[in-house]
């Protein structure tokens, strides 16, 4: 899987970023894209091949393996890292409309396009709620497909064609498990620094209001 | 497997390194990330379709004993003490984005005091450890340590030791009775092993030298601003500024740029 695309578009997305905005991009870079490519892909590689159930009837390990998995837990960790990199691209947009629109009026309507007010404040506050969003659906997602985020060494299965109840094993379930923590962890930390950014911004902007109209009353 | 990223991370935090620092950088990149992605990766590649169990039983050899023997592999476990390690150094690159950011908004500004006469010089300028930095550096290393001494026991406490054996006896269910276990290339990975801990242990008597030596700086400094109160800060400055471009020429080989945070 070609992750380039995804580094250059964090690495864009840097030089908008506040301070806490340049930590979310480094814990995501580093500690979550980094740690899937370096290693979590490679755990998950063969998991169907690796899946092993107690019997010789055809069919069962496919139908059991279904069953269990039905959306790999390295596909939900590749759609989470996507879906919640992608509303920074809406900060870029934006960014590029205002240096656009400076272009076609032909005089400098903005003190920085890339300084953090008005539109663009919105812009950056719905960009933050959304990925705090995906990743508390995402995390959601996880605990309700797969009962927690523990992955058992055994599971019993009795679907047709699988003749009663047989036991089938899971591969490298303490490993899958290790990561899975780390996933789990990762993504709490991100949830925690969206929040912070938010209300440091709420906080900074309503600060800045206020005393606007405070000296505007005064003059 | 991706390294390039954290490759150029790094290469930037090289440029406000001691020359204990480089000399670290440059064993972490030869003889640690590149021996894992060249070597390493090669040998542990088929540890779980190689490791044989004198047992038919489905889910006895390939599931529950691999797993119980293998927890997590050496493998991952490098990996992320690889990027664990080379985490702290982030903080130094924030810190000097930090400072250069504060530098250019005073040049903005028109500011007297600024002495840079373009935000090019900014850029490029490189920064003394001292002040803020220091502390920062300093943490820095300190976390380096603390990351190499917990994984290094982590390795020991999960796998009893460096030596990987080349039996292993298994009576996890559904395994019948005790079953004897082989695995792949034991003498390969216990060399590999043994030379990961050494080169981890050299990283970390690195770590340590450059400690003591910030720490001996930190209190020379100190004890002469206190024996001498007027000191002559341009004298100073040109000598160490010209030693500082010395070190750069001799050592200073990798990319200068960090991803994001030279803009």
């Amino acid at each position: 899987m070609s992750w380039g695309f995804l580094r250059d578009l964090l690495s864009g997305v840097n030089k908008y970023s506040t301070g806490i905005g340049r930590i979310w991009v480094a814990v995501m870079f580093i500690f979550r894209l980094l740690v899937y490519i370096a290693a979590a892909e490679n755990i998950w590689k063969y998991e169907h091949d690796e899946f092993e159930c107690n019997s010789k009837q055809p069919g069962c390990e496919n139908v059991c393996f279904d069953h269990f998995f039905p959306v790999s837990h390295i596909r939900l960790w590749a759609l989470q890292l996507m879906m919640v990199s992608t509303p920074s691209l809406l900060v870029v947009f934006h960014v590029a409309y205002r240096e656009n629109r400076e272009k076609h009026h032909n005089r400098k309507l903005y003190k920085r396009p890339g300084e953090i007010d008005g539109g663009l404040l919105c812009t950056y506050l719905i960009s933050l709620i959304l990925k705090t969003g995906f990743e508390i659906v995402f995390l959601i997602l996880f605990y309700k497909l797969y009962n927690g985020f523990k992955v058992p060494r055994l599971v019993k299965c009795d679907i047709k064609p699988c003749p009663n109840t047989i036991d089938c094993f899971i591969s490298k379930p303490t490993e899958k498990m290790i990561f899975l923590c780390f996933l789990v962890a990762t993504s709490c930390l991100c949830i925690v620094l969206n929040l912070s950014e938010l209300s440091y911004l709420i906080f900074k902007y309503s600060i800045k209001c206020y005393l606007k109209r405070y000296t505007k009353k005064h003059q | 497997m991706d390294w390039g990223a954290l490759h150029t991370i790094l290469g930037g935090v090289n440029k406000h390194s001691t020359s204990i620092g480089k000399i670290w950088l440059t064993v972490l990149f030869i003889f640690r990330i590149m021996i894992l992605v060249v070597a390493a990766e090669r040998v542990w590649g088929d540890e779980q379709d190689d490791f044989i169990c004198n047992t038919l039983q489905p889910g006895c050899k390939n599931n529950v004993c691999y797993d119980h023997f293998f927890p997590i592999s050496h493998i991952r476990l490098w990996a992320l003490q690889l990027i664990f390690v080379s985490t702290p150094a982030l903080l130094v690159a924030m810190h000097v984005a930090y400072r250069r950011h504060e530098k250019k908004r005073q040049f903005r500004k028109g500011d007297q005091k600024c002495e840079y006469r373009d935000i090019e010089e900014i850029r490029k300028q490189r920064f003394r450890i001292e002040g803020s930095l220091w502390w920062t550096y300093t943490s820095s290393i300190f976390f380096r340590l603390v990351f190499e001494a917990v994984f290094m026991y982590a390795f020991y406490f999960m796998y009893d030791g460096f030596r990987m054996p080349r039996l292993m006896k298994c009576s996890a269910w559904p395994c019948p009775n005790t079953v004897d276990c082989f695995v792949s290339r034991p003498t390969e990975k216990t060399v590999f092993t043994i030379f990961m801990i050494a080169v981890s242990s050299i990283c970390i008597l690195l770590n340590v030298a450059e400690l003591c030596y910030l720490l001996t700086k930190f209190f020379l400094r100190r004890s002469k601003k206190a024996g001498n109160p007027k000191h002559h800060p341009n004298h100073e400055n040109k000598e160490e500024t010209k030693q500082n471009e010395m070190n750069e020429l001799i050592s200073d080989s990798c990319q200068n740029t960090v991803i994001g945070f030279s803009s």
